[in-house]
């Protein structure tokens, strides 16, 4: 049986002036229905390229490698039609900035109504606008908001009703995927836990796989099984979500496990721990290992010598050639 | 270390829509003492930028007094321009913050021209911004916003506020808009400043990993009150008010882990619904709609008393204060 996603040395290139831009340089991932999976890195890692790249939604600028698999099928060859049928009913995506990606204009019943009359899913048995209203109806119970809010406009909710709304529509069509990118970055500390609590509730009912995206680790740890973590394009680490957090095998993951401290640590009182230095550009990568420039562990090998990912435990994987030294040492 | 700026019983209301008043900041004595870094933590919409932008003298308080070394704040505008040399604002995004088509040398002699600073200009800006890290300051005098990064953009806004030379920074949400890599540079950054010059800091966040990492007190606001004010290492490890335990139990990645060094256990406590709106504040103690106590059931007496009777006022000082009846009754010294 063929996983629920699967990428298989993808790669991905931006045409610009200048030449292709590598975004995403080689992924190997495999997801199965039911499972989490978090994606972590800085802005302009590759992550979001990564994902967007699952249902084609990139720009035509775009140049795709290696193979996308959604239950086997490669997403990079379907037919249009047969891609339309993919997005919403076989995987959706709940994109990021809530605030924004809501039409202003349209009722929010109106636009969850959308997909359901268009691709059918939620329990509505027809597309009989009676159907579809009750649909919409439920979704909306689904993620704890009141019925009648089909009947608001975006700008009468607050973020976390409006990043509920998101949800509800990527669920709108019954997906066996959902990928959701940064679905929590601005909002509250409460709204965001109400959002993961929601999140993590419709993985664990309904068996469907997840992928979110987020810059910050404590956040996919929270809802994820397994964390990915990226830079410069590529996966340079890979693991159970505690292993990574706790005993991360990467320094790049190192750094950003500090970088959110746990309230109560006396190691981080007064002690904020960043990461020095800029993310690499990607027209101009450094030789060896991307991230030798900014490693506090990096040795003279690590300048020449490129590396891919390795077993440092059962199931945990990291791209370091002193996996057994880093992942020896406490966070 | 003496007072630098204090409010007393400041108030801040807004029209809302359809005539109503929002009290989004309804008495709140707080203090910020000199070299003092305060976190200013709340969720959105509980009114802690309108406190921030009245510390500023950006909008008028409807009651109540801002003191800035012993002395009101002053109404005119020459006062206040004065005034905003001693006390700089740090936005949460650099990008907005900054004017595209500015070098980074402008945008950090602005401030020194609008104010006419006696001095070298060129070593004044290259000062600025070698303290704000951003070394050697002339490699980076004719760059633009476009061509730095997020974390060198937020330090070139922290350059334009230093070197005014002042006394308090008030940072709104300063990292929230930063990747976790340079979160902590920023942070850092905040902290060594404060070292060298003595430079106090208000720092408005929702973050409490924030002020677990560099602030000295942390005052946690919600809809338009302090509901608990403290020394960081008391309220984010022991805290007494619901508000500031339910805030603190959601941020703990494992449900079944308790909080390292805290007396909470009892898994992640989390609030439901929307912070309530500032038109309508509730009678009572204004967190006992979404109070978790209120909602396990209380002895009678206390229950009446959350419904009905309001909290006092904290006075913002430096020990460990909290607004709840509940709370007060447990320990009646406090």
């Amino acid at each position: 049986m063929s996983a629920l996603l699967e990428l298989r040395d993808l790669t991905i290139d931006y045409r610009s002036r200048r030449g292709l831009v590598p975004a995403v340089r080689g992924v190997n991932l495999t997801l199965e229905a039911g499972q989490t999976l978090g994606m972590a890195g800085e802005s302009g890692c590759g992550k979001s390229t990564l994902a967007m790249s699952v249902l084609r939604l990139l720009p035509k600028t775009a140049v795709i490698g290696g193979e996308v698999l959604l239950d086997g099928e490669d997403v990079r060859t379907m037919s249009w039609g047969r891609l339309r049928a993919v997005r919403w009913a076989g995987a959706s995506v709940v994109f990021q900035g809530a605030m924004h990606a809501l039409n202003p204009v349209l009722r929010v019943g109106d636009q969850l109504a959308e997909p359901i009359t268009l691709h059918g899913g939620a329990g509505a048995k027809s597309s009989s606008p009676a159907d579809v209203e009750r649909a919409v109806g439920e979704l909306l119970e689904r993620v704890g908001l009141p019925r009648r809010h089909a009947k608001a406009y975006p700008h009468e909710l607050s973020g976390g009703q409006k990043q509920r709304v998101m949800i509800a529509m990527a669920l709108a069509c019954g997906p066996r995927l959902v990928i959701a990118d940064e679905p929590t970055t601005a909002l509250d500390v409460m709204v965001q836990a109400q959002v993961l609590k929601l999140l993590a509730e419709l993985v664990s009912e309904s068996g469907i796989g997840l992928m979110m995206i987020s810059h910050d680790l404590s956040v996919l740890a929270q809802t994820c099984q397994r964390l990915a973590v990226m830079y410069a394009g590529r996966m340079v680490e890979l693991g159970p979500s505690a292993q990574v957090m706790h005993e991360p095998a990467h320094p790049y993951s190192k750094a950003l496990a500090a970088a959110f401290p746990t309230v109560g640590d006396p190691a981080s009182r007064m002690a904020p721990q960043g990461l020095p230095g800029d993310p690499p550009d990607p027209t101009n990568l450094p030789g060896g290992c991307p991230f030798h420039p900014r490693c506090p562990v990096s040795t003279v090998e690590c300048e020449s010598t490129d590396v891919l990912l390795r077993q440092a435990d059962p199931g945990h994987q990291a791209a370091c050639i002193r996996i057994e030294e880093v992942a020896g040492e406490p966070v | 270390m003496s007072e630098l700026i204090r409010a007393e019983d400041l108030s801040v209301r807004f029209k809302a829509r359809g005539g109503a008043t929002a009290r989004a900041v309804d008495g709140v004595e707080l203090t910020v003492r000199k070299g003092e870094i305060v976190a200013l933590v709340g969720e959105s919409g509980c009114g802690k930028t309108s406190l921030a932008r009245s510390l500023l003298g950006l909008v008028q308080p409807a009651q109540g007094v801002i003191r800035f070394e012993g002395e009101p704040l002053p109404t005119t505008a020459k006062g206040l321009k004065a005034y905003r040399r001693q006390a700089q604002l740090v936005l949460q995004d650099p990008t907005g913050a900054l004017n595209p088509r500015h070098s980074v040398y402008e945008a950090v002699a602005e401030g020194l021209r609008i104010h006419k600073v006696p001095g070298d200009e060129r070593e004044l800006v290259a000062d600025a911004l070698s303290r704000a890290g951003l070394r050697p300051p002339e490699r980076y005098f004719l760059a633009f916003p476009h061509e730095l990064s997020g974390g060198q953009r937020q330090r070139v806004v922290i350059a334009g506020a230093l070197a005014l030379q002042p006394k308090l920074l008030i940072a709104d949400e300063p990292v929230a808009s930063l990747d976790a890599s340079v979160r902590g540079e920023i942070l850092a950054l905040l902290l060594k400043l404060r070292q060298d010059l003595d430079l106090a800091a208000l720092v408005v966040t929702h973050d409490l990993g924030l002020a677990w990492n560099i602030a000295d007190r942390v005052a946690v606001m919600y809809l338009g009150r302090l509901v608990e004010v403290g020394p960081v290492e008391e309220v984010l490890t022991a805290p007494k008010h619901p508000y500031t335990q339910a805030l603190l139990s959601v941020l703990s990645e494992t449900p079944e882990e308790p909080l390292a060094g805290s007396s909470i256990s009892t898994g992640p406590i989390v609030l439901s619904g929307e912070p309530p709106d500032p038109t309508r504040i509730p009678s009572g103690c204004r967190f006992h709609p979404r109070c978790p106590l209120v909602a396990a059931g209380l002895p009678e007496e206390m229950e009446r008393r959350c419904r009905t009777e309001d909290v006092p006022i904290l006075s913002g000082g430096q020990d460990t204060q909290v607004a709840c009846h509940v709370a007060a009754a447990r320990q009646p010294t406090s």
